[in-house]
């Protein structure tokens, strides 16, 4: 490993231009001419739309248009999709009701946009969006999914009867219900994945700009994947043909899954732009980001876990009920399908696994992939499954998971996962050691003196990252492929240029990404650029989500970084007159093995550019490029354990100590690593103690829109946490690499419910728990 | 509309705003300075905090016409030639930023905290003093390092030149 290479902690080479007030996100972006957009949007959860009068918005200052939906349609603008086809276990295709851009007809989520202003000021944008006027005739509105199945409950798309989206299956039914049937113990609970807002700090935004000489749209947006955004505004919402559109997403400011998706509003600010002749920026205040962004999770699951005399898991029965809100977002299928489902096994062998998920419309905003998506629901419903069976068992928590281990690998499980490797006793006995699991009875007797109740819990959980292959999940219903691709360019003067498909948003690719380049070449990282987040620059790419950077994007990076090695030494050998199988590339030299013959890299790179002195044959020019397809999904792989104290007066739960012990196989930069898997469990803990998105059950309100209702995880709420990592590298891709990206909010939530319903004797504890909840919980509990 | 002047990172500045333009509008579109950030709209995130008359505020909880006169900077502000501020480099040295986009309210937050305690400050009062500041990327835990570690050396420099 050099100092800047491989493992090496690094200083993040982007940090400067952040820390120095000049990061460029998208709300930053001012072009001649550009005026500001704002929404009118639905104060009701349903209704119908019976009219729309403009006429006093539009005679307001400042106003340059007044757009609806009807003239979107007219403009042959198309409806926003879901990408991924979900079979029902009768065969029949996923019920996708039409979600237009802006509604016309009916409004099915407070939120639904009506309407937009594009004025000469934000201010008076917002004021004319006031004076517009819609009449509505109010429906009848659900919220809870549990409900919407109901018969007699609103109805929100003619396409979807009773409101349900698909019915779906996935495992042997039989084989898990005869293994029921013949348990020794069988533990059974129903659990709720709470709903959750994402919240990245910066709110979406997008500029569009149209150029009416050229035909060509320009959308500057805050998206984790800018390629697929245009794909899908270009093939589906007829925006614009791929040529005539670019999409850039400049420096974003976290995305957390809810930046994957294309929402109405980009295509709203393009649309606009080229209506009014005007660029047209639009940048979501925090209240409409809570109205509109994707929201996570709201899963309510009724689990059965067997086990056989000796303790070993011998069947899991699962029947989840999710959430979908009032439309279909890009993704949202595959969330509690193959990203949920799939993952039911947890750490454990189980021989019959059998899971039905029913999807359902309701009038809230849409729900789809947020940090885990489906992992964190799997992950909870296994980890306080197994941990409420210990305590039926009156066996070790520890004990328990350990003898139900996967041990040996390739590992098939019953739900389509074939696990490539890992080593599970070695995160749990890593966690258990970090958190002096053995000295907690005494720590729990010193806290009973003071009146406080100490519990402490853990998770053993696995997730899924880089899904793939193109093919297998192609043949699942994705829409898109799930490669990756890379362009290395080396300069005449041997600086690099790398263009990759990835996107990065906080996760520090700029500077991960030249380790890479500096470990292979031997230059210095300040020689090397990551170039990314702009369709015109890079030709091609599904961006970042799903922990997928890493193990895909890197490793389209390697294959394009084979070529340029294979090419630069063919050129050095020639140059040296030595064989090529000689050469060796060292500190930025390439050398003859053997010898003190050396040519530097850049009289390398020049003399390809110059072209003077080529092999025979040899095209000029240093560039290579690369897709990389992987052969299958990485598995990282951990234990989690909290350690907590509450108060059973307040019920305030504070939290001793939060132990990580990661499996991500190898490491590129150990300090990014670290800050990933810090930044996960806190979104982890503001899940299991402080988040829950809630709307009024009756009107469809939302209740929590604003950080004044909506408790997100703040510096005095949170401990510093413990954090170490085991390097099982991952056999199927070339750097050994895992993904850690939602490790950290896919492990913690169990870990602390797990760690409070220890402490308070009540295993009868839901997300979030606050104190209110935890006060009550214990109460019940002691009497 | 009205003429608000103030002095902004050590320049004097005087613009026509509306009325009601907060501080942190001001800043952002008629001084095109875009370093401060808008991360909520009920002053609760933090994104949007500058030093006015050499107290941290929230720039989106005060009106333009309200700091008219003052002294205001903002993290463009804080670099010397380049150089980074000893806050703004132990973030860097820490690892106490992701998405970068809490960022320069942190910083301008943890100048604030440290000009107050000086190296007295730990870890308890660093977290009790962050509460009006979000962040969703690093979970404060290099945060809290990373202001430590400043909060060290900056009282250690202003020993130094006390002495
Ligand atoms: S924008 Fe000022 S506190 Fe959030
Ligand atoms: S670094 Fe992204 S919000 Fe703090």
């Amino acid at each position: 490993m050099g100092v800047e290479g491989i493992g090496a902690r690094v200083a993040r080479k982007e940090d400067k231009r952040f820390l120095m007030g000049q990061g460029r996100y998208t709300d930053d972006m001012s072009v001649p001419g550009m005026r500001y957009a704002a929404f009118v949007r639905s104060p009701h959860a349903h209704a119908k739309i019976k009219s729309i009068d403009t006429s006093a918005a539009e005679d307001m200052p400042g106003v340059v248009a007044v757009l609806n939906g009807k003239q979107m349609l007219d403009d042959g603008i198309g409806n926003l999709i879901c990408g991924w086809m979900i079979h029902s276990k009768d065969g029949s295709p996923m019920k996708m009701g039409a979600w237009r851009p802006i509604a016309h007809e009916t409004v099915r989520y407070v939120g639904d946009a009506v309407a937009v202003v594009v004025a000469d000021t934000l201010g008076e944008a917002r004021d004319a969006a006031e004076a517009v006027v819609v009449d509505y005739d109010v429906l009848p509105a659900v919220t809870s999914a549990v409900k919407a199945l109901e018969a007699g409950q609103p109805q929100l798309h003619p396409e979807a009867p009773g409101n349900l989206i698909y019915d779906w299956q996935i495992g042997d039914a039989d084989a898990t219900d005869a293994a029921i049937a013949a348990a020794a113990h069988v533990t059974e609970m129903t659990i709720v994945n709470n709903r959750l807002a994402p919240n990245p700090m910066e709110p979406r935004a997008a500029l569009g700009i149209y150029d009416s000489a050229e035909d060509h749209y320009t959308c500057y947006t805050t998206s984790q994947n800018p390629h697929v955004a245009r794909l899908v505004m270009s093939a589906f919402y007829n925006v614009a043909p791929e040529n005539k559109l670019r999409v850039i997403a400049p420096d974003v400011g976290g995305g957390f899954g809810s930046k994957i998706f294309i929402y109405p509003e980009e295509i709203v600010c393009l649309w606009a732009s080229k209506r009014s002749g005007v660029p047209v920026k639009w940048t979501s205040d925090r209240t409409e980001a809570f109205l509109t962004d994707a929201h996570g999770r709201d899963h309510v699951s009724t689990v059965k876990m067997a086990f056989d005399a000796n303790n070993r898991i011998t069947a899991l029965k699962v029947d989840t009920i999710a959430n979908f809100g009032a439309y279909m977002s890009l993704f949202s299928s595959s969330v509690p399908t193959y990203l949920y489902a799939t993952l039911l096994s947890g750490q454990y062998n189980i021989p019959a696994i059998h899971a039905n998920v029913r999807a359902v419309y309701t009038n809230t905003a849409t729900v789809d992939a947020y940090r885990g998506a489906g992992r964190p629901e799997a992950t909870y419903l296994v980890e306080r499954t197994v941990e409420t069976a210990a305590r039926e068992l009156g066996v070790s928590p520890a004990e328990l998971r350990r003898s139900n281990f996967i041990r040996s690998f390739p590992h098939q499980t019953p739900v389509i996962m074939n696990y490539d490797a890992g080593d599970y006793e070695a995160s749990l006995e890593a966690a258990m050691k970090a958190a002096d699991w053995n000295g907690f009875p005494a720590r729990k007797a010193e806290a009973a003196n003071r009146g406080m109740k100490r519990g402490i819990g853990m998770s053993c959980y696995i997730e899924a990252c880089g899904i793939a292959p193109s093919a297998a999940v192609g043949s699942l219903g994705a829409g898109v492929g799930l490669w990756e691709s890379a362009e290395v360019r080396v300069n005449a003067v041997g600086t690099i240029e790398v263009l990759t498909g990835s996107h990065s948003h906080g996760q520090g690719h700029e500077t991960t990404f030249a380790q890479l380049v500096a470990e292979r070449f031997g230059v210095p990282i300040d020689s090397v650029s990551i170039v990314h987040g702009d369709t015109d620059k890079v030709q091609m790419g599904m961006g970042t989500y799903g922990s997928r950077s890493g193990a895909v994007g890197m490793s389209a990076i390697v294959k394009a970084l084979d070529k340029v090695e294979a090419k630069a030494k063919k050129i050095a050998a020639h140059l040296m007159e030595a064989d090529e199988s000689d050469i060796v590339i060292e500190n930025g030299a390439l050398k003859v093995a053997g010898t003190d013959k050396t040519v530097p890299w850049f009289q390398m790179a020049l003399a390809a550019y110059t072209a003077h002195n080529l092999p025979a044959g040899m095209e000029p020019g240093l560039k290579e490029g690369a897709f990389y397809d992987p052969a299958n999904f990485t598995f990282p792989a951990g234990c989690y354990i909290a350690e907590v104290e509450v108060d059973p007066e307040t019920g305030k739960t504070k939290i001793i100590q939060f132990v990580a012990a990661d499996d991500f196989g190898n490491i590129i930069n150990p300090m990014i690593v670290e800050g990933q898997v810090h930044g996960g469990i806190a979104q982890g803990i503001g899940q299991a103690m402080l988040e829950g998105v809630h709307y009024d059950p009756e009107t469809g309100q939302l209740l929590t829109a604003s950080y004044m209702d909506y408790t997100m995880p703040r510096a005095d709420d949170l401990p510093s946490f413990n954090v170490s990592h085991q390097n099982t590298p991952c056999p199927n891709n070339p750097l050994g690499i895992k993904g850690c990206g939602e490790a950290g909010a896919i492990g913690s939530p169990p870990a602390l419910i797990n760690a409070i319903t220890d402490a308070i004797g009540n295993n009868d504890l839901s997300m979030p728990a606050t104190p209110q909840k935890v006060w009550a919980a214990a109460r019940a509990a002691a009497n | 509309m009205a003429k608000v002047a103030m002095t902004v990172n050590g320049r004097k500045v005087s613009k026509e705003c509306e009325d009601r333009t907060l501080l942190v509008h001001f800043i952002r579109d008629n001084l095109s300075l875009t370093g401060t950030h808008i991360g909520c709209d009920t002053s609760q995130c933090g994104a949007c905090v500058v030093h006015m008359d050499g107290k941290a505020v929230k720039s989106c909880s005060i009106l333009a016409a309200q700091a008219a006169g003052s002294e205001i900077l903002t993290i463009e502000g804080l670099a010397a030639n380049g150089e980074l501020h000893p806050v703004q480099a132990a973030f860097k040295a820490h690892h106490g930023l992701q998405c970068g986009f809490c960022t320069p309210g942190m910083v301008m937050t943890a100048i604030d905290m440290i000009n107050r305690h000086g190296a007295e400050l730990d870890e308890k009062t660093v977290r009790d003093n962050l509460e009006g500041n979000i962040c969703r990327c690093t979970g404060y835990h290099n945060i809290v390092k990373a202001i430590l570690a400043a909060a060290q050396e900056m009282g250690a420099a202003g020993r130094q030149a006390a002495e």
